[in-house]
């Protein structure tokens, strides 16, 4: 039998009071996005259900409608975009909701399900620390998620991207903007799951609806007006329109709700979902529930 | 060294210690201290309060009254710094797992000022041969050997192990022990739960035993129950058909030659002399029956 004999050494009563500042915290939380990272592409489901499924249905839906011709063509066939380009946006919305709210609810619920929690809040980590862990691998992981969305359109089904840097500009805040709210999001949901057991079945099926009532799978314009309504209240749909607005033609916008692409209302739409999910996780996140 | 941190005090003090969980007492004013360097085990059955109690020093549990310090400080109010001098191993294993054990401990020994280096941690709780395996492909008492590792990592002053080798195979155990023993000449103050009396018999300096929420006994191991507890007994029966007859006497061997001399030979003669187990089964048993009146 190995009897290894550890090596002794000082105790920890010398540490300085600023070893445990905001440096450390960052340093921490940096840290910790690799490690988060590493698990999130390990985790076979999730790489399926939130990383790939935005990908595999974009695949799916270009080749299945495409013999519909393009959208927005003119009576002779010429003109409009390709399906591909047509269901683009939509599907890189759907990613961002996938990535963030849908990844980090219930990959935290399991957390709090299966111990892990429990065993960080023994531990010297600050919560801020694991908070950057989770955006930033929400962050890291929807970034490969976009561009591999981009580059099999462009790629594969020959999409023409936007070439006007203000376009761009528009993908680029957007972007941001719904991720970091989608994930915080993600953070404040994950209280609902009431074990680790039942979180994908109490945060998939209502982002699925949500899916489809916010012009991701069926086109907005189509819907009824009071499913658009209570759409609106969410912020899937403004990711979903911010995201037309960056990648279809500006003669699209006569098919919005309102006849434009109304991006005063998408930042203000999820900047109140941020603020709201920042203080919901403030208010609400515990490393356990005590007692439990 | 500040006073702040390696204070000089008693590494734990509990004193009138009660938890409820809604109209039910868990834990019923407890109270003792242990001292820095000490190795204190916490001997009761299933159900007792062990992990209530040590939860709330660990301030995972929120206490219904009482008073509790560890290192200096009120578990309630955990900070960074204190939480880095402590080591924790739940009796719950927990773990998504999918990491290597080298992979869990770098991280884990990433999170504290001081860490213990990781080939030896791995080597010092035997799994060598597995560092490259993912936890969630371990054997239970594998994955067992993970959560000491994880609770020593971080060199804590104050270890707590809550039933740390449930699932060990016996050379487990034993290398387990030689752990706890070399953290110990170390200096680590060691809170250990357990309901395997040998275990702490090996390991402990003192052990307190809880049954239905209560402190029933508290002290040396080899001293616990009462002096009257720990008397020989011998037991016999005067003839094949006669009843069992038992008597507790400091002088067996004086005893049974009156009874040979007095009758002859008796039926069925036994001196016992009672374990460590006889003594604490008889003090919990006396307990439970107590709380059952
Ligand atoms: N979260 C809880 N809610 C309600 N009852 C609990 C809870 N945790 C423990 N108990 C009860 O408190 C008693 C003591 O439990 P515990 O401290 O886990 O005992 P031990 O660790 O000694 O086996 C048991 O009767 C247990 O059922
Ligand atoms: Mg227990």
């Amino acid at each position: 039998m190995s009897t290894t004999i550890l090596t002794p050494g000082p105790l920890t009563g010398t540490t300085r009071e600023s070893h445990f500042g905001p440096l450390r915290a960052l340093r921490l939380g940096v840290r910790r996005i690799g490690y988060e990272t590493k698990l999130y592409f390990r985790a076979g489901d999730t790489v399926f259900f939130t990383f790939l499924f935005p990908v595999v249905l974009l695949g799916i839906f270009s080749v299945a409608f495409g013999g519909l011709g393009n959208v927005g063509a003119n009576p002779d066939g010429s003109g409009g975009i390709s399906q591909a380009a047509y269901y683009l946006p939509g599907m890189i919305a759907a990613g961002i909701l996938l990535s963030g709210v849908q990844n980090l609810g219930v990959d935290i619920a399991m957390e709090r399900g299966d111990g892990t929690l429990k065993r960080l809040a023994g531990t010297p980590l600050p919560v801020i620390s694991y908070f950057i862990g989770k955006m930033g691998q929400v962050l890291v992981t929807s970034l490969a998620q976009v561009i591999l969305l981009l580059l099999l359109a462009r790629v594969a089904f020959g999409v023409a991207l936007p070439t006007e840097p203000a376009k761009w500009l528009t993908f680029v805040w957007v972007y941001l903007l719904g991720i970091v709210t989608a994930a915080v999001l993600g953070i404040a949901i994950s209280r609902l799951p009431r074990s680790g057991k039942s979180a994908s079945a109490v945060i998939i099926p209502p982002l699925l609806v949500l899916q489809f009532i916010s012009g991701v799978y069926l086109s907005f314009a189509l819907l009824p007006e009071w499913l658009q309504n209570i759409a609106s209240i969410f912020p899937l749909k403004w990711i979903a329109q911010g995201m037309r607005a960056a990648l279809l033609p500006d003669s699209f916008a006569s098919a919005e709700a309102g006849g434009s692409w109304n991006l005063p209302g998408v930042a203000i739409a999820l900047g109140i979902w941020l603020v709201v999910g920042l203080v919901v996780c403030r208010v609400t996140f515990r490393w356990i529930r005590k007692d439990s | 060294m500040t006073s702040s941190h390696r204070g000089s005090g008693p590494a734990v003090t509990v004193d009138g210690l009660r938890k409820s969980y809604g109209s039910f007492t868990a834990v019923d004013g407890i109270g003792f201290e242990i001292a820095r360097g000490e190795t204190f085990a916490l001997l009761g059955p299933n159900g007792a309060g062990k992990s209530t109690t040590v939860e709330i020093l660990e301030g995972y549990r929120e206490r219904s009254g009482g008073e509790v310090s560890v290192l200096g400080a009120d578990p309630r109010h955990a900070t960074l710094e204190w939480k880095a001098r402590i080591g924790i191993v739940l009796q719950q294993t927990g773990e998504s797992g999918n990491v290597t054990v080298r992979e869990q401990l770098t991280h884990f020994a990433g999170l504290y000022p001081h860490p213990r280096d990781v080939d030896e941690v791995i080597a010092a709780v035997g799994l060598e041969q597995k560092d490259k395996t993912r936890i969630k492909s371990l054997s239970g008492g594998q994955r067992r050997r993970v959560d000491v590792a994880l609770g020593v990592i971080g060199r804590p002053e104050l270890l707590f192990l809550d039933e740390p080798t449930t699932g060990f195979d016996p050379e487990a155990r034993r290398q387990f022990w030689e752990l706890i023993r070399t953290l110990s000449r170390e200096g680590t103050t060691i809170v250990l739960t357990t309901h395997y009396l040998d275990e702490a018999a090996q390991l402990s300096d003192r052990a307190a035993v809880i049954a239905g929420g209560r402190l029933i006994d508290i002290g040396p191991v080899h001293e616990l129950g009462s002096a009257e507890a720990r008397v020989p007994l011998v037991r016999w029966r005067e003839t094949e058909s006669s009843a069992v007859r038992e008597q507790r006497t400091l002088e067996p061997a004086r005893f049974v030659a009156g009874l040979v001399a007095e009758h002859g030979e008796p039926a069925e003669l036994e001196v016992i002399r009672p374990s460590l187990e006889d003594i604490y089964l008889e003090l919990v048993g006396a307990a439970e029956a107590e709380a059952a009146a």
